[in-house]
């Protein structure tokens, strides 16, 4: 007989630590080898539309980036409140929350600078997706409700509000459908790249990766804000105003998601649907999971999230694989990042009796 | 006279709607229960009852039972509480992520398997769903007897499950063995007790009982899948175990009243008030997090919860 258990490693070199997402990835892509033989899609050809549908030409790579946008924003969002254990699954609701204040400013702007238009719906937006992050932070810490449930019950809740308005004040006149107008096109973010879509949101998800590497590691915030997440009980005792850290970190991390929203808005629907979000939110948890929390990783992360996700549609066309592979995958790469991160500060220890 | 006899039928109808809206949620609640009595949040609820719904629906439209059916929604929602256990309770994962992963996956692969197996029809097939069955002599009692006694199968046996589940937690050895295993598990551990697999039983029968959930909404509830058919009741069967204090019977109380509330208010926007039916769809999320606002004051967690067990760890 074996005994098995679990004990504690020799850390391992930086370097080794940084391969362990690419080791997950690399497996999660073995593992998903089994759904799609199971859905009877030829292996390569599999493969192959999936990448080819991701990077093979000019625009399904750049639209491969445009995808890429509002996941590296969700993804840094979640990470950021992850960090300090405020455990924000919102992100999808505060995500929606600042679509629908870009919707709501972008539609009213027509008597004020046009120039302004565009800082308006960014500032709002991330105002509109950090306030709905901070009832459950507020809730958290005056009222000692759970993190995790609150902000779940609020996408639901921020869905529902979306709805009303869609069909009663901001639904377009004339049309039965629930969408709003068309924003003003100052409000819309400037197209880039010619014959693309390829917008402003990129290069701000970028921005903001960097922004937050940059709180994260040179500010005192950032100092306290992770110090919070490793004990909460001792920051507190060490003098850090632990309440004040975590809401602040909820009003950062639910504007960055707010801020995805306001790209969806302003740079693909122009409108405000009920379906603006395929789940982004929710996207962005396996993204900071994979990323290690690290803004450069969810960098990495989002960038081969949105290959998957944008790959999936051709390989889905050609092998007749069904699409939501995707959603599989995310949910693989998740498990597998996972027991891969332990095993970086554990090992097997296999006993023969 | 046709006054008081429309009242009785819409209290009647309501006590059976509330019912009706609460059972898939009192399924999940009491998996839930036992799960973090011994130690282990599953945030895994919410896609187990998806994918326990997709498998419960896909093996009664093939086969035509509806007893397989539910027994293969057990059987998935066991599978991925293993999946759980072993992630969460064998290697010491966080319990949140764990959680999320498997909600993640279950999702995809109840999505994913749904769309191999069925397509994407205009119209989604459906299957004939369980009878209401009547209790003779109590369902002819005035005004509650319909609403109380006439339910599916499924749901007498979830309301049964609730003194049973409390007495089997409160008055039986293996329930006290459970709660010591949630509670103080180094104490249980040091008088033999096997933590690590109390915890992983728990977590699978967990499973079972949020996998039948999912079942109910598409084998009784409703008799078709679609993608939102969970809509967040796992999450607000989470929020309910903090309600009722992880003890079954008060858990339900909140359940089956949350039940009558959502019955309410379909029934408000049937009567046509000039209020955004959103609104109404909001009113049951809006209501679960002033019940935890309210409850979170007194709430007495588990003293293990979200702690992984491993013997190394007092060892040194």
């Amino acid at each position: 007989m074996f005994n098995m258990s679990i004990v504690k490693r020799e850390p391992l070199p930086a370097w080794r630590k940084m391969l362990v997402p690419l080791a997950a990835v690399l497996t999660t892509l073995l593992i998903s080898v089994i759904p799609i033989l199971i859905a009877g899609g030829d292996l390569w050809k599999s493969f192959y539309y999936l990448f080819y549908g991701a990077l093979g030409t000019r625009y399904n790579l750049l639209e491969t980036l445009v995808k890429a946008s509002p996941l590296i924003l969700t993804g840094l969002a979640v990470a950021f409140a992850f960090r300090a254990k405020f455990w924000n699954i919102g992100a999808e609701g505060q995500l929606l929350a600042g679509a629908l204040m870009a919707t709501v400013v972008g539609i009213k702007w027509q008597w004020l600078p046009g120039f302004l238009a565009l800082p308006a719906v960014m500032i709002f937006g991330f105002l509109a997706g950090g306030l709905w992050a901070a009832i459950p932070a507020v809730l958290k810490t005056k009222l000692n409700v759970d993190d995790v449930v609150s902000t779940l019950l609020l996408n639901y809740v921020m869905l529902y509000i979306m709805g009303a308005l869609l069909f009663g004040p901001l639904q377009q006149p004339g049309s039965s459908w629930p969408r709003s107008p068309e924003i003003v096109e100052l409000a819309k973010y400037p197209v880039l790249l010619a014959r693309s879509r390829f917008h402003l949101g990129i290069p701000l998800a970028l921005v903001m990766v960097f922004v937050i590497w940059f709180i994260n590691k040179k500010t005192v915030f950032g100092f306290r804000s992770r110090a919070v997440g490793i004990n909460r009980r001792a920051s507190l005792f060490g003098g850090i105003k632990t309440n004040s850290v975590i809401l602040w970190t909820a009003l950062i991390s639910g504007g960055l998601a707010g801020l995805a929203g306001v790209g969806e808005l302003c740079a693909i629907q122009y409108r405000l649907i009920s379906d603006i979000s395929p789940g982004y939110g929710y996207t962005g948890i396996v993204i900071a999971m994979l990323g290690n929390l690290h803004p450069i990783g969810v960098l990495f992360a989002s960038l081969f999230f949105s290959v998957i996700i944008v790959g999936a549609q051709t390989m889905s066309r050609m092998t007749g694989v069904p699409s939501y592979i995707a959603e599989v995958i995310q949910g693989v790469a998740l498990i597998v990042m996972l027991v891969f991160l332990l095993f970086t500060e554990y090992r097997l220890r296999v006993v023969k009796k | 006279m046709t006054g008081e006899i429309l009242i009785a039928a819409f209290i009647s109808g309501l006590i059976g709607a509330g019912i009706r809206m609460a059972i898939s949620i009192i399924f999940a609640t009491l998996g839930e229960i036992i799960t973090e009595r011994a130690g282990v949040l599953n945030l895994g609820i919410e896609g187990t009852m998806l994918l326990g719904a997709m498998t419960g629906f896909l093996v009664t439209y093939g086969t035509g039972n509806l007893l397989l059916g539910v027994l293969a929604a057990a059987v998935v929602g066991m599978l991925l509480g293993l999946l759980m256990a072993i992630l969460a309770v064998h290697l010491g994962l966080s319990q949140h992520v764990s959680g999320l992963g498997i909600t993640v996956l279950a999702t995809g692969l109840a999505m994913f398997i749904y769309r191999l197996k069925i397509g994407s029809p205009t119209v989604p097939p459906t299957v004939e769903p369980f009878k209401q069955v009547s209790i003779p002599l109590l369902s002819k009692i005035p005004i509650v007897g319909e609403g109380l006694f006439t339910h599916y199968s499924l749901t007498y046996l979830a309301i049964l499950l609730v003194p049973i589940m409390s007495v089997f937690l409160y008055k039986t050895k293996m329930g006290l063995i459970i709660r010591t295993v949630g509670e103080r598990p180094i104490v249980a551990d040091t008088v033999g007790v096997n933590v690590i697999g109390t915890r992983t039983a728990c977590v699978v029968l967990g499973g079972a009982f949020m996998g039948v959930g999912g079942a109910f909404l598409t084998l009784a509830h409703q008799n078709m899948f679609l993608i939102d058919v969970i809509g967040g009741r796992g999450w607000v069967a989470i929020a309910m175990v903090i309600f009722g204090n992880w003890d079954p019977g008060k858990c339900i109380a909140g359940t089956l009243i949350f039940g009558l509330l959502d019955a309410l208010q379909l029934r408000l926007q049937g009567m046509g008030l000039e209020i955004s039916h959103d609104i109404f769809l909001m009113l049951p999320y809006v209501l679960t997090i002033i019940v935890l606002i309210v409850a979170s004051r007194k709430a007495s967690i588990p003293a293990g919860l979200l702690k992984p067990y491993r013997r190394e760890s007092k060892e040194g």
